[in-house]
C-alpha cells in the first residue's frame, strides 16, 4: 500500500471512521472557507491613529527604529540621514517596486540605488511593507515580481517604507488586505510579518542582535492620513 | 541518533554532578518563565486563547483527514510536491531522492524536530550531502556532534568557553582564527561563516510550524532569519513536517501565533514569521524554483483515539521544560532522545518504546507546572500516568517497586491490620531516633536515607490517641 | 467567629502521614474545625487515600482503596483533609478512576464535591479566622503543588496566618517550585529529588524566616529532613498546628525537646 494511503487508512481507522460524509467534509469546506476569526485582543480596538502610535511603540520596545514622514519624497533623505547617523554604507538595493519609482533621489546625489533582488555583497535594503500590525509592532511584507523577499534577511540593514494607512491592528487585518489583493485562498510567494530585527540568545541565554538577519530594522511611516 | 533513555539515572546522574550543565540549566528559571509570565499578565485574552487552541487542535485532529488532503490539493494547486512517509526511513529517503534531483552537494537547514527525530543529517552525510545547521544553537551542537539538549534552544547546555573552542577548532579554515571570547563576536563570526553556505546551497530543508490547509502554505517561526535564508536562497525547498502540523485557515494559524511566542521565549511574536506557498512565481526575481513538502507520520497516527491523543495538541514551544524542576536540574540529554522535559517523558515512550523510556514518565513529581504553561493545555502529569499504568500492567515496572506497592496496598486495604502495622512502625521509628528526633539511616529506605533525615513520628498513631480520647470522653 | 449558627457535620480525612508521623496535625485540624462550627467524626475504617498505588500506575490497588474511602466517607456534608495531595486524590483523581463505570460515578462526584484542603475550608467555607492566638516568629510558607494547582489553594493559608498575633510573613523566590517530594520520586530518584530540594532550601533558608509552613506533611518531611541533615536552623511546622496555637511546640525532626 502505498504510504500516503497506509496513513489516511490509520488515521481512519484510529479516529473509528470512515473517509468524512459528504455533509461534515461540506461543513469543513464552508469552515475554511468562511476562515472566522478568533478572539481578538481588545488592545487594537481603538481609532486608527492610535494605532500607528502603538505600532511605533511596539516595533521601538522590539528594538527597530522608527521615523515619522510627512510624505513619501522625505524617503530619500530619511535614508540619507538615517545612514549617516549610523556610518552605513551609502550603497542601497531598492526593491523594483513601482512606489519607489518617483522618490526624489536627486536630493541625495550620495546616496547610491541599485534595484532588484538581494545579493550576498548588498549592505543596505529599502523595501514596501505590505502591511503592519499594531498589536505587536510587526512588518507583514508580501513578496513579489517587485518585492523580492531576500531584501528582508540579506542586507545587514533593511529599511522599511509603510504609509501609516497601510497599518493596521492585527495579523487578521493583514489576512483580509492580502484575501482582498491576491484572492480568497492565494498567498504570494512569501509573506513574512517581521518583527523587530534579527537576534538569538543561543550562547549561554543571552542575547545578541543581528543573528542572520538584519542588524538593524529602520522603519520610515508616511503619513498619509491627511 | 541512539536512544539512551534507558539511561536516564545515569544521565541524570551525570549531569547534577556537570557543574556547566548545572548553571546553564538552572539559568532556565529566571530567563523564559520570567518572560512568559509577563508577557502572559500582558494579555487579558490570554488564557481564553488557550482555551481556544486546545478546542481548536482537538477539532483538527478529529479531522486530520480531511485537512491533510485540503492541504496537498493547495500545495499542488501552487506548484509544489506533497510526500508522504509513513517512517523515517522513507521520509529520509525522499529527503535524499531530492537532494539528488536537484544535483545537491551541500544543503542548509533550518531548526527543525522532526528531522532531528529522523536523523537527517547522518544520513544524507552518509550519502554524501553535506547538510549544515543554520540556526546558531543547532550549529553549534553540530559542529560538536552532539543533539538538543532543549526544543528552541538547542545548545542550551553549551558554555561560551565551549563555543569559543569549537568555532576556534572550525572556522581556521574559512580564515578565522582567532580565538573569540565576546558573545557578539562569536555571532558574528558565525553570520560571516554560514553566510557563503545559503548562497552556495543547492536545497534548503526546513520544517514547519503550521502547515496551512486553506492557502497550501508551509509556516516556520525564527528569530535569527536563518530559516528565510535557508528556504528562499536555494534552487530547491524542501519543508518537512509531521501530519499533525496542519491547520485549516490562516486564522486559525493566527491563534497559535498569539500563544506560540508568549509561550516559548515570552515574546509576543517571534521576529520572523513566514508563510511560503508553492515555488516562485512566474515573475518572481528571487526565491526557490522548486517546492516540495514532505508529510512524515512516524507514530503520529497511533496516537489518534488513543489515551495519549492530547500529545499531538503540541506546538513545541518548550514552555513544559522551560518551567519543570526535573528538567532543570537533569538538563535536556538525560532524556535519552530528542525530546526532553515533560513533553519527552509524555511522548518518547511512544517513539522509542516504553521499556527504553520506562523511567522518563516516572521522573516526575507531578507538580504539574507543565500542564499549567501548556499553550493548549496538554495534561501531561496525567499521560505519564497513563504510562506509569501501562508498564506496571505489562510488567515492564521493575519487581522490587512492584512488591512495594503491593505490600502496601494489602495493608492500606485492611483497616484492621493497618492499624497494627502503624502503631508498631510508630513506635518502632521512634525508639530508633531516640532523642534526636530523627532518625538517619531509614531501614529499607535508601532513596530516603540517602539524601534526608527522617523527621520521627511523635510514638502514638493519630487514630489510636483518638480512639483513646473518644473512650475517655475527652 | 463567623461561622454560621448551623454546625456542619465534617468528617476529617486524617491522611496515612499525620496519622503516622504527625498526630498533632491531625489534632490542630480537630481544634480549628471545632472552633469553626463544625462538628467533627474521624471514620475509623479510613487508611489512606490511595494516591500511592495510584501514581504507581497499580490502578486496580487504588481504585479498591479508593472504594473503601468513598464507603467511609459517606453521609457527612464534607470531607476535610489537612493536606491539599490527599484531597485532591480525592476531588479529581478519583473520577479518573472511575471512568466509564456509571455505578461508581454517583458517589464519586457527590465525593468529589464534598471534599476539600483544610485552610481552604475554614477559610472559604467557614469564613474562619484565628482569634486570640499569638507566635512571635517570622515564618514563610511553602505552597504544595497539589495544593497550590489541583486545589487552588495560595490565598487562604495566608490569609489565615494574617490573623496570628507576632506571625511576620516573609515570602521566598520561587516559592511555587515543587520541593522534590513527589511521593514515592523521592526513593526512586533520589538524586533528583535532593537536588530539588536544596534548590528549594536555598529560597527559604534566603527568606530570612525563622520558620516554614505548608500545608501538606510529604513536603514538609522531604524539606525538614533534608534541612536536618545539611543542619540548616529553620523550624518546620504544618500550617494547622499554627493556626491551633500549637506553633510552640517541637518543630517536624526535632524530638520532643
Amino acid at each position: 500500500m502505498p504510504s500516503r494511503d497506509k496513513i489516511f487508512s490509520r488515521i481512519r481507522h484510529n479516529l473509528g471512521r470512515g473517509p468524512l460524509k459528504e455533509e461534515a467534509a461540506n461543513a469543513l469546506k464552508t469552515r475554511i472557507e468562511g476562515h472566522a476569526p478568533h478572539t481578538i485582543p481588545k488592545r487594537t480596538d481603538i481609532p486608527h491613529k492610535e494605532q500607528v502610535d502603538l505600532f511605533e511603540a511596539k516595533a521601538t520596545a522590539l528594538a527597530a527604529t522608527v521615523a515619522r514622514l510627512n510624505a513619501l519624497e522625505d524617503v530619500p533623505e530619511a535614508l540619507r540621514d538615517y545612514l549617516a547617523a549610523h556610518n552605513l554604507s551609502t550603497k542601497v538595493k531598492m526593491a523594483p517596486d513601482k512606489i519607489f519609482d518617483d522618490l526624489p533621489f536627486d536630493k541625495t546625489p550620495m546616496l547610491e540605488i541599485t534595484r532588484g533582488a538581494a545579493a550576498p555583497s548588498d549592505e543596505v535594503s529599502l523595501t514596501p511593507a505590505f502591511a503592519g500590525i499594531a498589536e505587536t509592532g510587526t512588518l507583514c511584507m508580501a513578496s513579489g515580481p517587485d518585492r523580492p523577499s531576500t531584501l528582508n534577511f540579506l542586507p545587514e540593514n533593511h529599511v522599511v517604507v509603510i504609509r501609516a494607512s497601510e497599518i493596521t491592528g492585527t495579523l487578521e487585518d493583514s489576512w483580509a488586505r492580502l484575501r482582498e489583493k491576491f484572492g480568497a485562498g492565494n498567498l504570494p510567494r512569501t509573506v513574512n510579518f517581521i518583527s523587530g530585527p534579527s537576534r538569538t540568545a543561543d550562547i549561554e541565554q543571552t542575547l545578541i542582535m543581528g543573528a542572520h538577519g538584519p542588524r538593524r530594522l529602520h522603519i520610515l511611516i508616511v503619513d498619509d492620513d491627511g | 541518533m541512539q536512544v539512551t533513555s534507558r539511561r536516564f539515572k545515569e544521565g541524570a546522574h551525570d549531569a547534577l554532578h556537570d557543574k556547566n550543565i548545572q548553571q546553564a540549566f538552572s539559568k532556565v528559571k529566571s530567563g523564559f518563565p520570567v518572560a512568559r509570565a509577563k508577557s502572559a499578565s500582558e494579555l487579558p485574552e490570554f488564557e481564553e486563547l488557550r482555551d481556544s487552541a486546545r478546542d481548536l487542535k482537538n477539532h483538527i485532529l478529529e479531522n486530520l483527514d480531511y485537512y491533510l488532503e485540503y492541504f496537498e490539493e493547495q500545495v499542488q494547486l501552487q506548484g509544489g510536491r506533497v510526500h508522504w512517509c509513513s517512517s523515517y526511513a522513507e521520509a529520509r529517503e525522499v529527503v535524499l531522492h531530492i537532494c539528488r534531483e536537484a544535483k545537491a552537494k551541500t544543503v542548509t537547514k533550518g531548526k527543525s524536530m522532526i528531522t532531528e527525530e529522523m536523523a537527517l543529517n547522518d544520513y544524507l552525510s552518509e550519502h554524501g550531502i553535506e547538510p549544515i545547521e543554520t540556526d546558531l544553537g543547532e550549529y553549534i551542537i553540530q559542529l560538536a556532534h552532539e543533539y538538543p539538549s532543549h526544543i528552541i534552544a538547542p545548545a542550551l547546555h553549551k558554555t561560551k568557553d565551549q563555543v569559543t573552542e569549537l568555532f576556534h577548532e572550525n572556522h581556521g579554515k574559512y580564515g578565522f582564527n582567532e580565538r573569540l571570547t565576546d558573545p557578539q563576536a562569536l555571532v558574528n563570526e558565525a553570520r560571516s561563516v554560514l553566510r557563503d553556505k545559503y548562497v552556495a546551497a543547492d536545497v534548503g530543508i526546513t520544517g514547519a510550524n503550521f502547515l496551512i490547509a486553506e492557502t497550501g502554505s508551509t509556516v516556520i517561526v525564527t528569530n535569527e532569519g536563518n530559516g528565510d535564508l535557508t528556504q528562499s536562497l536555494p534552487k530547491t525547498h524542501i519543508a518537512v513536517s509531521s501530519i499533525e502540523k496542519v491547520v485549516p485557515t490562516l486564522e486559525d494559524a493566527s491563534l497559535f501565533l498569539r500563544l506560540l511566542a508568549r509561550s516559548a521565549t515570552g515574546q509576543e511574536m517571534s521576529v520572523y514569521t513566514t508563510f511560503s506557498t508553492g515555488p516562485k512565481r512566474m515573475e518572481d526575481i528571487d526565491g526557490p524554483a522548486n517546492f516540495h513538502v514532505v508529510l512524515v507520520d512516524s507514530g503520529r497516527s497511533d496516537l489518534l483515539g488513543s489515551d495519549k491523543q492530547d500529545l499531538l495538541r503540541c506546538l513545541k514551544c518548550g514552555a513544559c521544560m522551560n518551567h519543570c524542576p526535573v528538567y532543570q536540574a537533569v538538563g535536556g540529554h538525560s532524556y535519552g532522545w530528542v525530546y526532553p522535559g515533560p513533553i519527552g517523558a509524555a511522548l518518547n515512550p511512544h517513539m522509542v518504546g516504553l521499556e527504553e523510556a520506562r523511567h522518563l514518565p516516572n521522573a516526575s513529581t507531578f507538580c504539574g507546572r507543565c500542564e499549567e504553561v501548556c499553550p493548549v493545555r496538554i495534561p501531561l502529569p496525567k499521560i505519564m500516568r497513563h504510562w506509569r499504568e501501562q508498564a506496571f500492567e505489562t510488567q515492564v515496572t521493575p519487581k522490587p517497586e512492584r512488591w512495594g506497592i503491593g505490600i502496601w496496598a494489602f495493608f492500606a486495604k485492611r483497616p484492621k491490620l493497618y492499624r497494627l502495622m502503624t502503631r508498631v512502625s510508630a513506635r518502632a521509628l521512634k525508639l530508633m531516633a531516640g532523642k534526636k528526633g530523627v532518625i538517619h539511616k531509614l531501614p529499607l529506605m535508601k532513596g530516603w536515607s540517602s539524601v534526608r533525615d527522617f523527621p520521627a513520628p511523635e510514638g502514638a498513631t493519630f487514630m489510636e490517641q483518638w480512639k483513646k480520647q473518644q473512650r475517655e470522653g475527652k | 467567629m463567623s461561622a454560621s449558627s448551623e454546625k456542619k457535620n465534617v468528617a476529617l480525612f486524617v491522611t496515612c502521614l499525620v496519622d503516622l508521623n504527625r498526630p498533632s496535625v491531625g489534632f490542630a485540624a480537630v481544634k480549628l474545625l471545632e472552633a469553626a462550627g463544625c462538628t467533627i467524626v474521624v471514620p475509623e475504617v479510613q487508611t489512606c487515600c490511595g494516591q500511592i498505588a495510584y501514581n504507581s500506575g497499580d490502578k486496580e490497588s487504588a481504585k479498591a482503596i479508593a472504594k473503601a474511602v468513598i464507603r467511609a466517607f459517606d453521609g457527612f456534608d464534607y470531607v476535610v483533609a489537612p493536606s491539599g495531595s490527599c484531597a485532591g486524590m480525592i476531588r479529581h483523581h478519583y473520577r479518573e478512576l472511575f471512568e466509564g463505570d456509571d455505578t461508581m460515578m454517583v458517589a464519586v462526584e457527590e465525593l468529589s464535591t464534598r471534599t476539600y484542603e483544610l485552610t481552604s475550608f475554614l477559610h472559604d467555607i467557614c469564613g474562619y479566622q484565628p482569634e486570640g492566638v499569638r507566635l512571635d516568629t517570622s515564618l514563610t510558607y511553602h505552597d504544595s503543588c497539589s495544593s497550590l494547582r489541583e486545589m487552588k489553594v495560595r490565598d487562604q493559608p495566608r490569609a489565615l496566618l494574617g490573623g496570628i498575633d507576632g506571625l511576620e510573613i516573609k515570602e521566598a523566590e520561587d516559592r511555587e517550585a515543587c520541593c522534590g517530594f513527589g511521593g514515592t520520586f523521592c526513593l526512586k530518584y533520589s538524586e533528583i529529588s535532593e537536588s530539588m530540594v536544596d534548590t528549594k532550601i536555598e529560597n527559604l533558608l534566603a527568606s530570612g524566616a525563622d520558620t516554614l509552613a505548608a500545608g501538606d506533611l510529604g513536603c514538609l518531611m522531604n524539606i525538614a529532613g533534608r534541612l536536618k541533615r545539611r543542619g540548616a536552623d529553620m523550624k518546620v511546622l504544618h500550617v494547622a498546628e499554627i493556626l491551633a496555637g500549637m506553633g510552640d511546640k517541637p518543630g517536624l525532626g526535632e524530638g520532643d525537646n
